[in-house]
C-alpha cells in the first residue's frame, strides 16, 4: 500500500503527517510506504498511490484523482489517522 | 536530544503579544532570524505562503507550524518556538485559534529530518504541550523540554 501525505511545500506540515502515519500504521500492524509531497507534486504522486492524506485546505486543490482522499485535522493525533485509514481501508 | 537543541539563543517566545495571525507568523519569523536560520525575507515568504495556500499551516488544535519553501532566504535549518499570551484566529475551521507557533525554516526536503522527528514527538504529546504551554518563561519551556529529551 502506497500513501502519500501533502502539504503546501513538502518540508513541514507532510513530512509531520508521515511521521505520524507510519506510527498509525505501526500500531495497526499494517504495511505502507508513505512518502511527504508538496501540492505542485502531489497529483503526479497520487496516480500511484492508494491513499492520499492531506488538511481540508489543501484536499480541495488535489482535485480528482484516482487515490482516495482523507481529510486529517489532527495531523499530530496519530489515532485519528489510524481511526481514518481503518475506515478508508474497510 | 531534546528539541531545545534545535532551538538556539533567540528562538524562543514565552507569552507573546499578537494582534492576529500575520502578527504570530512574524514573532516566528523574527525569532528564526534572531537564531540565526533565516533572513527577515524569508518572515515574509512565510506569510505569503499562508496568504496563497490557506491556513493549512494550524495542523492540530491551537498550534501552527508557519514555514515556506527552502529559498535563499534561509540560511540553515531551523525552528523557532512561540507561545501567545492570547491566542489568535489563522482561519482554520477546526484548529482555531491558535497559541503556539512554530516556525521552520529547511534547505531542502531531507537535511532537517532529525529536528522533525524530536518536534513530532513533542507536539504528538498532549501532556508535554499542555506543560510547554503553561511555561511562563522561556526557562521553564527549556525545563520541560530537557526533561523529556532523550
Amino acid at each position: 500500500m502506497k500513501i502519500v501525505t501533502v502539504c503546501g511545500m513538502g518540508i513541514g506540515t507532510s513530512v509531520l503527517l508521515k511521521m505520524n502515519t507510519e506510527k498509525a500504521l505501526r500500531a495497526l500492524d499494517l504495511d505502507g510506504e508513505v512518502e511527504a509531497a508538496d501540492i505542485g507534486v502531489a497529483r503526479g504522486m497520487a496516480r500511484s498511490a492508494q491513499i492520499v492524506l492531506t488538511s481540508a485546505e489543501l484536499a480541495e486543490e488535489i482535485g480528482d484523482v484516482s487515490a482516495q482522499v482523507i481529510v486529517i485535522d489532527n495531523f499530530t493525533d496519530s489515532e485519528e489517522i489510524g481511526r481514518k485509514l481503518s475506515e478508508a481501508l474497510g | 536530544m531534546s528539541l531545545s537543541t534545535w532551538l538556539p539563543e533567540g528562538a524562543v517566545r514565552i507569552r507573546a503579544e499578537a494582534s492576529d495571525w500575520r502578527g504570530a507568523v512574524r514573532l516566528s519569523g523574527e525569532a528564526l532570524t534572531e537564531a540565526g536560520a533565516a533572513e527577515p525575507a524569508y518572515t515574509d515568504e512565510m506569510i505569503r505562503t499562508i496568504e496563497e495556500l490557506g491556513p493549512y499551516i494550524v495542523i492540530a488544535p491551537g498550534f501552527a507550524l508557519a514555514h515556506s519553501r527552502p529559498s535563499p532566504a534561509v540560511r540553515r535549518a531551523g525552528l523557532s518556538w512561540i507561545t501567545l499570551r492570547e491566542a489568535v484566529p489563522f482561519g482554520s475551521a477546526k484548529n482555531d485559534p491558535v497559541d503556539v507557533v512554530v516556525g521552520l525554516a529547511a534547505l531542502d526536503h531531507e537535511g532537517h529530518l532529525e529536528m522533525m522527528s524530536e518536534l513530532a514527538r513533542v507536539i504528538s504529546d498532549p501532556e508535554l504541550l499542555a506543560a510547554l504551554r503553561a511555561a511562563g518563561s522561556e526557562d521553564e519551556a527549556r525545563g520541560v523540554l530537557d526533561a523529556v529529551g532523550s
